[in-house]
């Protein structure tokens, strides 16, 4: 009996059993569901925080004194808290000494601010920066209009800001704003510039900050208490390491770390970022994983009972098929298959509703489409493994009925 | 000629926890091409046992069954599924069609199981239909169709293989006088196109129908004779050898 055969005849036997065949489906459908959902979700944001990470310009990594991302309990940040700031001066002797890199941004941002405008004002949430020319080099921003921070500017700690697209919009609306005046946190600037928009991600604007020159930020803020973040942009992907290697030991010495004890600070670089976040994520994924493995042997054990069920209802039509010459091997291919079908059908309804919920859910946090098709294939494998595995018994137990007795069966 | 059935000495043992019972104790018996036979016996006489094995369901315990010359009795139970693909039609009292599909598809069954193309099984099993009287009646589920058509769509499936023997076991048993002697005739009708037919049946009016009627009782043949149609045909075929 050919395989067309078969599956003809197995979807035919679904279709008159379309309630049945649903509920049955249900299973499996929730199954291979939640994992595509959590796959997808979990892909999408780890793409989302890739592509996030990766507009941090190329070849740089960051000097802080904090750690990117923290993990752990409440009390482990206090070992980053007790260490000492990483000042203004340190980090002025730092781009001296150090001698391996291509630019070196030093940057002090405060946070939750309000900024003013002879129009209108701000949300108190928008971020106020201290930086150097070199910012732009390594934090891969571009200036729309106007002119950035120059070295004259921080040398002189002159009162200009450059603001991001959200600032502009709010506090001068339909209008140029260079040259015009900007109250941030209560101290007069004039706007010398406007950055490049660079939207949202992870339902963050990206341009709600201004920025000012470092020493600018020193007579607001104060010098001594600040810590400062490094931005640093290795010459060249190939020297990169080299790169780390040199700013380490050159901030050991300043920072006067004694040898053998572990760094008072954090280096971390893009790819550093990506490894954790992945190393993450793959924790999420193998339990994600588990537990809907868990779930699909549920839906297994639902697919043979009903098939058992199927079996011995239908015994008579297997004693017909029997009598008129149907083999033992077309019995339990006709079952089996059936059980397959079933799985299958489940499993690619679970896997459309996965990857649209999923992704559903990845726009509502601004994260690229995604579709993780080893998720997929994956998904699909386990299905049919889960309608061999259990249809194989009820097919086994069809193929073996006797006919004579079948027959008699009603 | 060698005989369609040989049947030499069968027996068939049942064991029933301690308890040993020959449902079949020695059968021998011959069929021949184009016979038409009536196995008669009352409930328990091992009539159902003899047409399981004739009808390949069954094996016997001992003794020998040839089927068209093959040797039935040691075979496996996929080489049994493909003789009752192909040498034998069955038509059952209950009529065994399966409900959910319709006339055509129910009698192109036996076809897929033999591995036949799509447009010759449509082909044949139209033209089985049509053979009983139900090219009307092709796309009708089994539940659309009277009694009579529902044995007509099994006849019409035990026909499409062209098997070389329809074993029919009561196949007037669910059907009312009429319908019955309508389907009587049906047979009749094959068997004069060259069938060989085998009836099982206890009834006395639908084994007259046959022309050879055998008795069984008690797990053996107790009588083997031509019924009144079989000596009518009996005596003309001599009449036609004699004037030939």
């Amino acid at each position: 009996m050919p395989i067309s055969e078969i599956i003809k005849l197995s979807l035919n036997t679904l279709r008159t059993n379309k309630l049945r065949a649903i509920l049955t489906l249900l299973g499996i459908i929730i199954g291979v569901f939640s994992i595509i959902a959590i796959m997808t979700l979990l892909n999408a944001l780890q793409a989302g925080i890739e592509t996030g990470l990766s507009e941090l310009g190329s070849n740089t990594y960051q000097v802080q004194k904090f750690p990117a991302i923290q993990m752990g309990g409440p009390g482990s940040n206090a070992k980053y808290r007790n260490r000492p700031n990483i000042t203004y001066d340190q980090a002025v002797r730092l781009k001296n000494i150090a001698t391996l890199y291509k630019y070196m941004s030093l940057e002090d941002y405060v946070y939750e601010k309000t900024f003013k405008s002879e129009f209108d004002k701000t949300n108190p949430n928008h971020y106020l920066g201290g930086v150097i020319p070199e910012y732009l080099e390594c934090n891969n921003r571009a200036i729309e209009t106007g002119r950035f921070i120059s070295q004259t500017d921080v040398n002189y700690a002159r009162n200009v800001a450059v603001i991001g697209m959200d600032v502009v919009e709010k506090l001068f609306p339909n209008m140029n704003p260079i040259g015009k005046q900007i109250i941030l946190d209560n101290h007069p600037f004039e706007v010398i510039g406007i950055f490049e928009p660079k939207g949202e991600a992870f339902g963050q604007s990206n341009d709600n900050f201004a920025l000012i020159p470092i020493t600018a930020m020193h007579k607001i803020y104060g010098k001594n208490e600040r810590t400062i973040n490094i931005a640093i942009q290795a010459p060249s992907k190939e020297e990169f390491d080299a790169s780390v290697e040199n700013i380490i030991s050159v901030l050991r010495v300043i920072r006067k770390v004694p040898p053998g004890e572990e760094n008072n600070f954090e280096i971390y670089s893009n790819e550093s970022l990506i490894g954790t976040v992945n190393s993450f994520t793959q924790y999420f994924k193998y339990g994600a994983g588990f537990i809907s493995f868990i779930s699909l042997l549920a839906a297994g054990i639902g697919i043979m009972n009903i098939m058992l069920v199927s079996v011995t209802e239908r015994t008579k039509e297997i004693g017909i098929r029997k009598a008129i010459g149907a083999k033992s091997k077309s019995i339990l291919s006709q079952f089996l298959i059936e059980a397959i079908i079933l799985c299958q059908i489940g499993g690619l309804i679970g896997i459309f509703l996965g990857i649209v919920t999923g992704n559903l859910i990845g726009l509502f946090l601004q994260t690229p489409i995604i579709i993780p098709y080893d998720w997929v294939v994956i998904g699909l494998v386990v299905c049919s493994s889960v309608g061999i595995i259990f249809g194989v018994y009820p097919a086994y137990k069809a193929a073996k009925l006797n006919p004579i007795d079948a027959l008699r069966y009603e | 000629m060698e005989p369609l059935i040989e049947i030499k000495d069968v027996k068939k043992l049942y064991v029933m926890g301690l308890e040993e019972l020959y449902a079949l104790k020695g059968v021998s018996l011959d069929i021949n091409n184009n016979e038409y036979v009536a196995i008669m016996g009352p409930s328990g006489s091992g009539k159902s046992t003899l047409m399981n094995i004739i009808g390949c369901l069954d094996t016997p315990s001992s003794g020998e069954y040839k089927l068209n010359g093959k040797n039935v009795n040691e075979m496996e139970d996929d080489e049994l599924a493909e003789i009752r693909n192909k040498e034998i039609g069955f038509v059952f009292q209950t009529f065994n069609l399966l409900p959910r599909i319709n006339a055509l598809s129910n009698v192109e069954l036996p076809l897929i199981y033999s591995g036949k193309k799509k447009d010759e099984r449509i082909e044949l099993a139209e033209s089985a239909l049509i053979n009983v009287g139900l090219e009307d009646r092709m796309n009708h589920k089994p539940n659309e169709l009277s009694g009579g058509q529902r044995q007509r769509v099994a006849i019409a499936r035990a026909l499409v293989n062209n098997p070389s023997l329809i074993l029919a076991d009561e196949p007037t048993g669910n059907l009312d006088t009429k319908t019955g002697e309508e389907i009587m005739i049906l047979f009749e009708d094959l068997w004069s196109k060259g069938n060989t037919i085998i009836i099982v049946t206890h009834e006395e009016e639908i084994a007259q129908n046959a022309h050879r009627i055998i008795k069984i009782r008690d797990g053996l043949i107790a009588d083997d004779y031509l019924s009144e149609k079989g000596k009518l045909i009996a005596e003309k075929t001599k009449q036609q050898t004699i004037s030939v």
